[in-house]
């Protein structure tokens, strides 16, 4: 029993992360169909971030609540810089924004590289996420307990921000039926640069959050994008609920696969499971319903 | 009942003579092509850069496949690491195999080292057999395609849904590849193989011969590929990805015209893999997960996709300028490589090979785009 609590925990914390980085994808992926493969490199933006920022300050508390907002705007800015520079023009054709934003990518890993160095840096947590929580024989570590929460607070703000501002209502129009959003009045490239800012700079707050459990190096982004991208893909593209449940859920699955196979044997299990499930939703556990023939 | 019509339908205007040049454009094009690989290169290079330029080849035929697939079919395969991995696998596996059999060893060497016991996997059996191993380098591929495609595309899933799959799977075998250090060698992959069906890879006559293989069977599959492209096949192909539901419409069903495509790239890359590994001497993960997989790509990107002789000419520039650049500037070959990325996908993307065509629209500015959307 222990151990199924133990395992469970572990997988909703793995969800929790992947649910971080997901989140963002949805916006941007549900929005345009664009496949921004540069949104492991705003994560790894918010990260660096995080590491400046703590070279600066040094309580690692303050550094840390002052990061999340920063991150948000730095890795925000910087997809809002590639949608104005690059993906604006290729709506068009949005399985090309894959290799060319996977080139960006690649710019930006370098630029990591050169600016901070190819070893990869650590940051200090604060002193009241180090420790554990137990709970009878159950033990919560406590930064994955504050990921959990933040990605948690993250959903909550997000689904508040779309529910119930203008803004929400017109990002909602864009991504149900664009042409009669615009012909509503809605100028639907603005709401394209303000979600691609607020997609990404999630990313950003999903970087700070993983130098609490990990390394920051310039190639931290890639190791969790394919995941994300499989999770919004389940979940069903622009679907919260969906990348909600699916992140939390392909968690599960991986902690127990890896608990009682290996790494490898459970990332390849998890994707047969995934191909499985295409056959039976092909459009993902949630489906947008719109009358548009796109 | 001809007689019966009063008004006589318009003389049909005679197609234009065309010139003997351009009427033998492809044969001409294709012999120069072999003259060129088979005659001047191995003549005109040092055994090392002919080694080079046999890797890059293999490159190109991958190239060949991913120009069918995403070219002529907008199905964006960025996973054919995988099938290029199978095919590598296969033809190495036999290879140590034989390899340890000439020095009187029961099992290849990493084997030993990691200390699986003495006895060879039961799926490493088989493989002993040089008629299954080179048969498996391109069934395997072609069998793993045949299923992902089937299901997937049945299902109708596509765009950035497939896209985004077959990466998955190209991380998933490397991952597994990587996890299963006693059986395939982990990270460090199959290595170190001396011997070619009994020629040593150590004698640069014997990496020649290689050479030859490998540039027969890129004319070849190019020869193969330019008749599926001009045939009523790759008419449906190009259809399909213009319009799928128009040629579902038609009575077509457009699940299995992308899976021949989707197949028969697998099996170019499986064969390309297989070649690589006499011509490089080594297969490993990090030769076929997502990274080389959308490196696989790229060259034909930057060539033209839709375009044979560009996407193969593309894949071998890419695949020297990386030799090339990436030793002696590692940084500034990464700026470059997200540069041609941006610039070819992004500005143009035809390819250098609609370069003539995108310049002549700019000056005319009528014209039609020279290739169709990918959706």
């Amino acid at each position: 029993m222990t151990v199924v609590l133990n395992q469970s925990f572990t997988g909703i914390s793995i969800g929790a992360v992947l649910l971080l980085i997901a989140l963002g994808l949805t916006l941007t992926f549900g929005q345009m169909g664009v496949i921004n493969m540069a949104h492991g490199e705003f994560i790894m933006a918010g990260a660096y971030t995080t590491y400046v920022l703590q070279k600066s300050i040094s309580s690692a508390g303050v550094s840390l609540l002052v990061a999340l907002p920063l991150a948000f705007l730095v890795a925000g800015a910087m997809g809002a810089l590639l949608e104005w520079l690059l993906i604006r023009r290729l709506y068009t054709r949005p399985l090309d924004t894959l290799l060319v934003t996977w080139g960006v990518s690649l710019m930006l890993q370098q630029l990591a590289r050169d600016v901070f160095g190819a070893p990869n840096v650590q940051t200090a947590a604060p002193d009241l996420l180090t420790g554990n929580i137990s709970a009878g024989s159950v033990t919560f570590a406590n930064n994955r307990l504050f990921i959990l929460g933040l990605a948690l607070l993250c959903v909550l703000g997000l689904t508040l921000v779309l529910r119930f501002t203008p803004l929400g209502r017109r990002i909602r129009a864009v991504v149900q039926n664009r042409d009669l959003a615009e012909v509503s009045g809605i100028a639907t490239g603005q709401v394209d640069r303000i979600t691609f800012f607020i997609g990404s700079g999630l990313a950003g707050v999903a970087g700070v959050a993983l130098t609490l459990v990990g390394p920051i190096g310039p190639t931290m982004g890639t190791n969790y994008i394919v995941d994300a991208f499989l999770v919004v893909v389940v979940g069903g593209i622009g679907q919260l609920k969906g990348a909600v449940i699916t992140a939390f859920a392909l968690g599960v699955l991986q902690s127990v696969l890896e608990y009682s196979t290996t790494v490898s044997v459970a990332k390849v299990v998890v994707l047969v499971a995934i191909v499985a499930f295409l056959q039976w939703r092909p459009q993902g556990l949630y489906t947008l319903r719109t009358r548009s023939l796109a | 009942m001809t007689t019966t019509t009063t008004t006589t339908p318009p003389a049909t205007v005679p197609p234009p003579a065309t010139p003997l040049l351009h009427r033998f454009r492809v044969p001409a094009g294709f012999a120069l092509g072999a003259v060129l690989l088979l005659g001047v290169a191995p003549l005109a290079l040092s055994d090392f850069r002919l080694s080079l330029l046999a890797k890059y080849l293999c490159y190109a035929i991958v190239a060949v496949g991913v120009s069918l697939a995403w070219g002529r079919g907008g199905l964006m395969v960025l996973g054919q690491g995988v099938f290029f991995g199978l095919g590598g696998y296969a033809m190495a596996m036999h290879l140590k195999l034989t390899d340890a059999a000439a020095t009187g060893e029961k099992l290849p060497d990493f084997m030993q080292l990691y200390g699986t016991g003495d006895a060879l996997p039961w799926w490493w059996k088989p493989f002993a057999n040089p008629g299954f191993a080179l048969a498996m380098t391109v069934l395997l591929p072609m069998a793993v395609a045949a299923l992902l495609g089937f299901l997937v595309f049945r299902r109708k899933v596509k765009g950035a849904y497939f896209a985004i799959l077959s990466q998955a799977l190209a991380a998933a075998l490397s991952i597994w590849l990587v996890g299963q250090q006693a059986t395939t060698g982990g990270t460090n992959g199959l290595t170190d193989i001396q011997g070619f069906f009994g020629y040593s890879l150590d004698d640069p006559v014997n990496q020649r011969m290689v050479y030859f293989i490998i540039a027969a069977v890129l004319l070849l599959l190019m020869a193969l590929a330019r008749q599926l492209f001009v045939s009523r096949y790759g008419e449906l192909l190009v259809a399909v990805r213009d319009s799928e539901e128009r040629v579902r419409f038609l009575g077509y069903n457009p699940a299995n015209v992308k899976l021949v495509a989707y197949v028969v790239a697998a099996g170019m890359a499986g064969l390309a893999g297989a070649l690589f590994v006499p011509a490089v001497g080594i297969i490993s993960p990090a030769l076929i997960g997502i990274v080389p997989s959308i490196g696989f790509v790229i060259g034909a990107a930057v060539g033209g996709r839709a375009s044979l002789v560009g996407a193969v000419l593309g894949a071998i520039a890419v695949a020297w300028a990386q030799s090339t650049l990436s030793d002696e500037f590692p940084a500034a070959w990464t700026y470059l490589q997200g540069l041609l990325f941006v610039l070819a996908v992004g500005f143009l993307p035809g390819g250098l090979a609609s370069l003539g065509v995108v310049l002549r629209r700019r000056r005319t500015r009528t014209g039609t785009p020279a290739t169709g959307e990918t959706a």
